[in-house]
């Protein structure tokens, strides 16, 4: 091992602190009986249980993970099918409909949030759940094609013509062999469309009306009128989650992914 | 005949529902904001809108807006100096110095937090920074007599909470791009008597570039989008384009001033792009022609 190896390696750590630091300095906080976040610690679960009284962040909360599951339904079904016809097909405008997923990815949410407001405002769409909705579903959709299309074409086309030499119509082939082997990309998918919908701030602040919230929504009122200590609780859990979450999704990547 | 008709409608029903999604909630949104940016009032609520230049005409006569523009510019360009500093040495030694076994690892942790929410990530900072905080109290351990460390509510306090959410990205791009450099190119180098900083400079450093500079862009183009992470830990130096173009639309109410305003930012997006995109597709070009 030289020094150069073991400085870079230092460094890498130092890296790794870096990222997790807040994270867990936040965690360890929420169990701090002071709101104000002094020390020495005393532990206590007492913003826990104080979470389990607040009807505004519960209420938030289911809204949110209603919204996240009805966007993976939707999301990864729309996003599978379009993946299937850019890896079975080529055709005229190909290219284009690919390039026509870069804006959602790249336009910076603050001015697609903006453009949602006003578009489902004026027509009378109107702000709500569901208009939050049609916006987590379009942020999504992109990535879905992504990973199931990254899935689609390194796999299958082969199986299926074999199976459809041997005698197989088209609905058996997509039952037996496609679908079997485009399974983990679909899983990872929907579990990426699970999290970027239930991480979405921007896109649903816009879309809230008033008395209606996300949880990330509910979150960003309560930071800017300042006393969070239950904020703080819930942070926690999300993070904890969500982190155990993508972890799955790491494992069934690298089970599902070998060649 | 009849093949090519059932595929054309395989592909059409495919694609279609996917498409028109976008369609609704991308394309004509992004379109009523244009026309909206142009009227006088916004056309609800019976109102009578007139054809106008003045909200584009009101960020050129006002310096205000344009020192907006520059302050946002210059956070962009602060964030991603940042992260290019931290993420590539950090991407560069994931991929040359760490041990395979470790290595999967590593990558995991670095990419897991930006998966995980974006907003308790930036809550967690004022946690850490703020007067009496984490961040406080280790530095009046180390030295009692410091002044209050102040660094809450600030432009650096901006700046560390986006560098956090965003260097993964940098790693993560350059990462991939580091790895997918060919081991036996860089024995080349040596046996050629390069040294290690000629090697880096002449063959890592160039063949990385494309994952460098996506991961830039990445990171440059929501940045200067970016609202919340300075309203909550920038206080009142936390005052940018995004901010601005936020209270149109959600406390002043002026909707074709923040339609104006969120074009001119989508303007500044566009031409960061179009910059881009002949180095990134010379670099990825280059890449093509040197493996062929």
């Amino acid at each position: 091992m030289t020094v150069g190896s073991r400085l870079a390696q230092v460094f890498l750590a130092l890296i790794l602190v870096f990222l997790y630091l807040p994270i867990v300095v936040m965690t360890v906080m929420a169990f701090n009986r002071s709101p104000l976040y002094e020390l020495p610690i005393v532990w206590d679960t007492i913003w826990f249980t104080s979470l389990v009284g607040n009807d505004r962040l519960l209420t938030a909360s289911g809204n949110s993970l209603m919204i996240a599951i009805a966007n993976t339904v939707i999301a990864t079904i729309l996003g599978t099918m379009a993946a299937l016809a850019f890896a079975r097909f080529k055709f005229r405008g190909r290219t284009l409909l690919r390039l026509l997923l870069l804006p959602a990815i790249t336009i910076p949410w603050l001015i697609i949030g903006t453009a949602m407001l006003v578009l489902f405002f004026w027509t009378g769409i109107g702000r709500g759940l569901h208009a939050i909705l049609l916006g987590h579903v379009a942020l999504s959709l992109p990535y879905v094609i992504v990973v199931v299309g990254a899935r689609l074409t390194s796999f299958g086309i082969v199986l299926e013509e074999a199976s459809a030499s041997l005698g197989a119509n088209p609905w058996q082939t997509f039952w037996r062999v496609s679908f079997p082997v485009m399974a983990p990309g679909i899983i990872a998918a929907g579990l990426f469309a699970f999290a970027v919908s239930f991480d979405q701030f921007v896109i649903s602040y816009f879309l809230a009306p008033p008395g209606v919230s996300t949880l990330p929504v509910e979150i960003y009122t309560a930071i800017r009128k300042g006393f969070t200590p239950e904020v703080n609780a819930i942070s926690a859990i999300i993070i904890l989650v969500s982190m155990g979450m993508m972890l799955l999704v790491a494992r069934l990547y690298r089970f599902g992914g070998e060649r | 005949m009849s093949t090519r008709r059932r595929a054309r409608l395989a592909i059409a029903s495919l694609t279609g529902p996917a498409y028109l999604w976008l369609m609704l909630t991308i394309f004509v949104p992004l379109g009523a904001m244009l026309l909206f940016s142009f009227l006088t009032v916004a056309p609800m609520g019976g109102r009578e809108a007139e054809f106008t230049l003045k909200h584009y005409g009101a960020y050129l006569d006002k310096g205000f807006y344009v020192d907006l523009t520059w302050s946002s510019l210059r956070l962009g360009i602060d964030v991603t100096l940042w992260c290019v500093m931290l993420g590539y040495p950090a991407a560069l030694a994931l991929a040359r110095h760490v041990p395979g076994r470790w290595r999967e690892a590593i990558f995991l942790l670095i990419v897991l937090p930006f998966w995980s929410n974006t907003l308790v990530r930036v809550f967690s900072w004022t946690i850490v920074l703020r007067n009496g905080g984490f961040l406080d109290q280790l530095v009046h351990f180390v030295a009692p007599d410091a002044p209050a460390l102040d660094i809450l509510y600030s432009y650096p306090a901006t700046v560390i909470g986006l560098v956090h959410s965003f260097v993964p990205y940098l790693i993560l791009t350059c990462y991939l791009s580091l790895q997918a450099i060919d081991e036996s190119l860089i024995e080349a180098a040596r046996s050629l008597g390069a040294s290690s900083l000629t090697t880096f400079r002449r063959v890592i450093l160039p063949l990385s570039l494309p994952g460098l500079l996506a991961g830039m862009i990445l990171i440059f183009v929501p940045v200067i989008g970016s609202f919340m992470e300075p309203r909550i830990l920038g206080g009142t130096s936390g005052m940018m384009l995004g901010t601005v173009i936020e209270d149109q639309f959600t406390t002043v109410f002026n909707w074709p001033l923040g339609a104006a305003l969120s074009y001119i930012l989508l303007a500044i997006v566009l031409l960061v792009m179009i910059a881009a995109y002949p180095l990134l597709k010379r670099q990825l070009a280059g890449l093509e022609g040197g493996v062929a």
